[in-house]
């Protein structure tokens, strides 16, 4: 997937996600760090400029919520979610949905924010091979891979430049 | 295993133990104060409580009295979901006969995966470690080190004054005998800020200048333009001599009041490991005033040790 391709799929979330939810009025952006970040703020971008209305979004740190933290360790980002999450749609927003196991991590961390009406995921690839009942609500493309291989997002926020790739390991 | 598709860097500290700054390099150093720094957002959530650290245990080994250190360890760990366990030395078998050895087998034949040791003698806690398989933390041993209140006064000066390369930073008070300045000075030293020690010749050890720090016995030239000032309590416990004519001498010669703040920089901090000594160290208008960031040393201070027991604890099976 190159830029083009990536900001088409964003906008079509948008659209999808606008649409889900009859408009935007109670919904809040989260993305996951790092990737999901630039992608939930492109998202609602995308978002209020189709409903005129501005979604906040904020950063939802997982890794002290992990449970493989015992084979890779990272160091935790702050969460930022400067609104309160209860009783609002929560779409959250992550680059890749693999295992599901970041997800799971995900709605732990938002269990202790706050009690969510609901939440719905989006997510830019769905590579497949979930070890967890978990799927996306919302998904920029599905890319059928094998376990040894890598999906690499790389988007301009924080690596200069949009695209993915999918590499044998 | 999951591949790592986030980018999240895999860091981890390359040691086993925290004895001391001093042997820390100023990589491992930012590490724990970046770590620290994220986990403050923690501590501001309407629930104080992530499951990191479910099933590890932590347990509190004070040979000498505490209420910060201890209290504010305790709350990390229990924070981060760790199990605590704290044995206060006065009502323990200590007081029987059993040595630091035996306390320290025992308790980890009780599954405990960390301890964290405060003692009179320097250099306990590092004999501890040849005994455990688990780790250990100083939280203070004798006039040696104490790491932790070392690095929440780094980042507290962080947060108040940005980098710490080239900071000014004058430690006043009875420096022969605090640990509290040993790792204060590391630390800075390490990070590149420009130390002077202050306090009069009984408590100030020459050996000092041979790291790199500037030595001073009066009080207003050490705080000449200083972007911080670091008080130190007088460690009456310590003192086997008599190293001051009255304490009275000494509130009037290195005190810190109001008139003498004036020489330092005008956004300078004052900055107090505790327990405070009112109208010795410091006067009420400067413990009071709006310059002190003491509590917010208190508060990094949770921050601070639940970073070294996530980055310790953390990355184990």
């Amino acid at each position: 997937m190159d830029e083009a391709d990536i900001t088409r799929a964003l906008k079509r979330i948008a659209h999808e996600i606008v649409e889900r939810n009859r408009g935007a009025r109670d919904l809040v952006i989260v993305g996951v760090p790092t990737r999901g970040v630039p992608l939930a703020e492109r998202i609602a971008t995308q978002i209020s400029q189709i409903e005129n209305y501005h979604t906040p979004t904020g950063a939802l740190d997982v890794t002290l919520y992990r449970d493989d933290y015992g084979t890779r360790q990272a160091i935790p980002q702050s969460t930022k979610i400067n609104f309160s999450i209860t009783g609002k749609t929560v779409v959250l927003v992550d680059d890749v949905l693999f295992t599901g196991r970041t997800v799971r991590s995900a709605l732990n961390a938002l269990n202790d924010l706050g009690r969510p009406a609901a939440v719905q995921l989006a997510v830019l690839i769905d590579r497949g091979h979930r070890e967890l009942p978990i799927r996306a609500d919302f998904v920029g493309k599905n890319v059928p891979t094998a376990r040894n291989e890598n999906v690499t997002v790389r988007v301009k926020e924080t690596d200069r430049e949009d695209i993915v790739r999918v590499e044998k390991l | 295993m999951p591949l790592c598709l986030c980018g999240d860097i895999p860091l981890k500290l390359q040691r086993k133990h925290i004895l001391g700054l001093q042997e820390m390099s100023a990589e491992e150093i930012n590490l724990v104060l970046d770590t620290a720094a994220n986990f403050k957002e923690v501590l501001a959530r309407p629930i104080r409580k992530v499951p990191a650290l479910r099933g590890k245990t932590v347990c509190t080994l004070f040979f000498e009295p505490s209420t910060r250190t201890r209290a504010s360890f305790e709350m990390a760990a229990k924070i981060l979901s760790a199990d605590t366990s704290s044995l206060t030395v006065a009502a323990s078998s200590v007081t029987k006969g059993e040595t630091l050895k035996d306390t320290v087998l025992t308790m980890q034949a009780m599954g405990v995966d960390c301890f964290v040791i405060r003692h009179p003698q320097s250099g306990a806690p590092e004999m501890a470690t040849r005994y455990v398989r688990g780790h250990i933390l100083n939280a203070g041993d004798g006039c040696h080190e104490h790491p932790t209140q070392g690095l929440l006064d780094l980042l507290t000066i962080r947060e108040a004054k940005g980098p710490i390369e080239n900071l000014r930073v004058t430690i006043i008070g009875d420096l022969l005998h605090s640990r509290v300045a040993r790792s204060d000075f590391w630390g800075l030293q390490k990070l590149g800020a420009k130390v002077t020690l202050c306090g009069p010749d009984t408590l100030l050890p020459p050996e000092f200048d041979k790291y790199g720090a500037c030595l001073k016995t009066n009080c207003d030239a050490a705080i000449e333009g200083a972007d911080v000032v670091m008080l130190l309590r007088l460690q009456n416990e310590r003192m086997d001599g008599i190293y001051l004519p009255s304490v009275r001498e000494y509130a009037a010669l290195y005190g810190m009041n109001a008139r003498r703040l004036k020489r330092a920089k005008p956004d300078a901090i004052v900055m107090h490991p505790g327990p405070i000594n009112r109208g010795v160290e410091i006067s009420n208008e400067v413990a009071d005033g709006e310059r002190n960031v003491i509590l917010e040393q208190v508060t990094n201070g949770v921050a601070v040790r639940m970073a070294l027991l996530y980055l310790l604890l953390g990355g184990e099976e």
